[in-house]
Formats: C-alpha cells, structure tokens, sequence
C-alpha cells in the first residue's frame, strides 16, 4: 500500500466526470471525435498509471513466479 | 456451400479438434473441467479474461452500436479499463480465499463468505439469470455470421440451430481446457481482422479517419456526441460505472479467475490489459465506416452492420476468414458461459438442494444441462429483437448486484450481514425485472424524480435501491455485539 495508488482514481475521474465537459465533436485529434479521444487518451493512462502503481506496490517486489 | 461457409465450417471444425486435443490425458474431475486445476500462468489467464471480453459482443455488438446508436457506443471503450484498475485490488484477495477454500465457483463463494447456503442459492438463481442473455447473443452472433456469410442460402434459424450444437458440442467434450486453447488462436485471428478492417475499411471508402468523422458528422449532426436526453452523458456515467463494477461479477468471470496459479497474475493484468482494449477502436472505425455505406439497418439488424459492409467490399473468400474469426469469438465465450452456468445450476442448486450426491453425480448432472441450456437459450434467441448491446447490458444490470456483498466480505470486519446481503440482492434484481418486463422506466417507480433521470441505466438505479436495502437491513440484523464498531 503506498500513496501511488491513489493515482488509480485519476482515471475514474477523467472518465466518469470528464466526459461530461468535453462532449464535441471539434477539434478532431488524429482524426478522433474530441469525445472519443479524450476516452482513448483515459485508456492509455490508466495503463501507465497501474504500470507505476504496480512497480512501487511492495506486494509485487521479488515475485516472479512465472515466465514473463 | 461456397467459399466463406467452406472456411468458416472448417474453423469451428478446427475449434473441436483442438477442444477434444487439450482433454487428452487428464482426468475430467469436476474441478479439472471447469478450472482447470487452477494451473494457468499469467498468458492463459491473461487470454482467458481477455477473451472474455472480444466476444461476438464487440466484434458485431460493438461495431453495430457505433453503426446504429454513434457516440453511446464509446462506453464499451471505458469500462473495462476502470474494471481493470479495480481488479489489482479487487481480485487478489478474492482469488487467496478460493484457493484456501477450494472453491469452484462464485456461490460458493458467498456461501463460505456469509456462511449461509440459501445466499449461495440466491446468488446462483441471480448468475444463471444474467447468463442467459449473455448465451443469447452469442447464438446470435454465430447466427448472424453463418446466415450472412451464406450469402442467403442458410436461413437465421438454422443458422443458430448450427451455433448451439456447435458450441454443445464443444463444451461437452473439452471444458475449460478446450476453452483456453482456442482463447489463444481466437486472440491472434481477430486482433489481426479487427486491426485490418479497422484500417482498411475507413481508408478506402473515406480516404482516412477525420475524413470519415467530418463526414458522419455532416451526414448526422449530433451522432458522434452524447445527446442532451436519452443516451446522455448520464447514461454513459451510470452505464460505464455499473459495467466496470460489474465486470468480475459474472459467474464465468469470477470461476475464470480461480484458474490463474498465482495471484500476481492479476496485477501484472491490471497493466496490460486496458491497452488490449484500444482493439475496440478499431472495432468502432468498422461500425463507423458501415453508417454512409450500408445506410438503412435499424432495430436489431444494426449487429448486421460490419458483414454487410464485409459483403459488399471483400471476395467471398476473404468474408469467409473474417466469418471463422466471427464464430470463435462466439464459440469461446459461449462455451465458457454454457459451461458456468452448468455448473452453477448443478453444483450450487441441485447440490445444497439434495446432500449426499456424489462428485460424479454432480459432474454428470452438470454435463448433461449443457444440451438443456443450450436449447432454452436458442429459444430465445429465436424470439428476438435486441441489439446484441442491449442483451448484455441486460445481463449486467442483474449481475452488477452481487458487487456491493462481494465487496463489503473482503473487509476486515464485514458491515453487512447474510440477510442485509439477501435483501440488497432481491431488491436491486427485483427492480431490474420490473422494469425489463414490464418495459416501464425508473421514474414510474419513484415518480417524484426529475425526467432527466430516465436516463440513469436501470441497472445502476437498481444498485443504489439494493446498497440501500442491504444498509438498512445490515442494521437491523446486525448480532448486538458488533453495533458497538458501527463503520458501515
């Protein structure tokens, strides 16, 4: 347990309550409805943001247990 | 039978052979057949929770609700990823306690947690509830796919007629063995489809994606936004979260994770896998580039939509491999929702219901209610008229209500008591029948409601009605001693 996991609500937040603030069409980004693309852009940081909160969790540290 | 029925009855022949291929040499005990002795590394259930999710339902659901529906299709984009980020905390401690107690499926869960049988039964009755439109549309995907890719000379009917002996079949001999191999080479065929489609499809018929979305939006102002009622922001908000809480509540879901062999697995998971969902995008660019080329499918028929498009660009040969990863994207999911929900009914209703039956009975009861799922589903499958979309979500809105007693059971001290967790359950399911059956709204039920909550997704209503029953009956059936520690 450390304070890097609060980051894990980011997401929730960008999505569940974000959404309602950026519900266009313009500008497109790479080609995506605004809307659309700030849902993609959640997605790809809610990975990273569990990629940091999985590398600082200490339940993680020296287990590998399996090939990866 | 031409070229794409040729390629796509030899898929799901392949699909079998490699289903009766992964049963060799093991002995099919019933923990062996539905978790596989709880012996998959990180990949298998990797594929395993992935697979779940690239079912029929996001190859035709999902395409077909951004066809017909535009921006509300967008939820099924989010939710997994908030469902992931739950899970690092959420499954650990549920996977820990299924080993220790050898559980095998989700009511047992409940009945070890709440130490009471009749909740196990209760949560049963709930799961093979919502499983059953889940099965629906699996049916219909593999109907849909035969029937189209025959180019007209197999009837719909038929065609789900082939679906369900298909995937009976299939579970009958293999069990989850079969289920995760296929998982494998079901990943690998539709991830490359999905990711040609999604690019070749708006590329040739528009010349990129913003030409493709300047002109929907031309064509259809307000389609690729939410709309100001209806299929609103707060229908997303409501739909997204009962979707992400309910993600791990399906009963295969849930009996899925018993297979992982060490708990990391799903927090090494939790990082991968809300990329793997980005695959969606993809599956939306298809739906979208169908809107101003096949214009016209409406009602149910919008699941049509990415075939149709498929028809009239490819040679039949090439509608056929695109048919083949259609029907394993049925066929997997399908086969490990006919499989829960067998083994739901035989070894959490027949089995507390009738004491002293031995493990093979249980095992043979629950082969042989394989073929009698598959047929109450292809009756109703038969009877119509959903979009794929609204099947599932229909499915969500039941299971979703197991979410609040899983939860508060993992806490230390749990608030909620076995009869506060029966009550929250029959009362958010209660509501959701309601008003599914009687095709009513939310606002019926609680009239003083501005008519802005109409667009609340039913499901998450009937939550806040269940976290509410489950409170107040968890006070008044709390053993006296514990209401000292009153943190609920």
């Amino acid at each position: 347990m450390t304070p890097a996991r609060w980051l894990a609500l980011l997401p929730f937040l960008g999505i569940l309550v974000g959404t309602a603030f950026v519900n266009q069409v313009e500008p497109l980004v790479f080609g995506l409805p605004f809307v659309l693309a700030w849902i993609v852009g959640w997605v790809i940081a809610g990975a990273a943001i569990m990629a940091i909160v999985y590398a600082l969790d200490p339940a993680n540290a020296g287990r590998e247990d399996s090939a990866r | 039978m031409n070229i794409a029925l040729a390629i796509i009855a030899l898929s799901a022949i392949v699909a079998l052979a490699l289903g009766i291929g992964a049963r060799r040499g093991l002995r099919m005990t019933l923990e062996q057949w539905t978790v596989a002795g709880r012996a998959f590394g990180t990949p298998l259930v990797f594929l395993l929770s992935a697979g779940e999710i690239y079912t029929t339902f996001t190859f035709l659901g999902g395409s077909g609700y951004a066809y017909g529906k535009g921006a509300p299709a967008y939820y099924i984009l989010a939710y997994g990823t908030l469902a992931y980020i739950l899970s690092y905390w959420l499954l650990p401690p549920i996977w820990r306690y299924a080993r220790q107690e050898r559980l095998v499926s989700q009511s047992h869960f409940f009945t070890h947690k709440y130490d009471s049988p009749w909740l196990g039964i209760l949560v049963a009755v709930v799961g093979v509830v919502a499983l059953v439109p889940y099965l629906v549309l699996q049916f219909k995907g593999l109907g849909i796919i035969v029937a189209v890719a025959s180019y007209g000379a197999i009837s719909p009917t038929v065609a789900i007629w082939i679906g369900a002996v298909t995937v009976t079949v299939y579970v009958m001999v293999s069990g989850m063995q079969g289920a995760a191999w296929n998982a494998v080479v079901k990943d690998v065929l539709i991830l490359a489809i999905v990711v040609f489609l999604g690019i070749y499809l708006p590329v040739h018929y528009y010349g990129g994606y913003g030409e493709m979305f300047h002109a929907i939006d031309a064509a259809k102002p307000g389609f690729l936004t939410f709309k100001p009622s209806g299929q609103s922001i707060l229908w997303f908000q409501s739909t997204v979260a009962l979707t992400a809480l309910g993600f791990y509540m399906w009963p295969h879901a849930f009996a899925a994770l018993f297979t992982a062999r060490h708990e990391s697995s799903f927090r090494r998971n939790a990082i991968v896998l809300p990329l793997y969902q980005l695959i969606l995008l993809f599956v939306f660019f298809c739906g979208f580039a169908a809107i101003l080329q096949v214009p016209g499918l409406a009602g149910p028929d919008i699941d049509l939509s990415l075939f149709k498009l498929a028809i009239r660009t490819f040679d039949p040969w090439f509608v056929g491999v695109i048919g083949a990863a259609g029907v394993l994207t049925a066929l997997v999911p399908g086969s490990l929702i006919l499989l829960s929900a067998a083994t739901l009914i035989a070894n959490d209703l027949v089995r507390p219901l009738s004491p002293g039956l031995s493990e093979d009975a249980v095992a043979l009861i629950a082969r042989s209610l394989v073929p009698a799922l598959a047929l109450v589903a292809v009756f109703f499958t038969l009877q119509g008229g959903q979009t794929i979309v609204a099947l599932l979500l229909m499915g969500y809105a039941f299971v979703t209500q197991l979410f609040p007693a899983v939860v508060c059971s993992l806490m230390a001290r749990n608030p909620m008591t076995k009869q506060g967790a029966a009550a929250g359950i029959v009362a958010g399911a209660a509501v959701v029948a309601y008003v599914t059956l009687k095709g009513s709204s939310f606002t019926d039920l609680v009239p003083f409601l501005p008519a802005q909550a109409n667009d609340i997704n039913i499901g998450f209503a009937a939550l806040i009605v269940n976290v509410v029953a489950a409170a107040a009956v968890s006070l008044v059936t709390r053993p006296a001693a514990a209401v000292v520690s009153r943190s609920a």
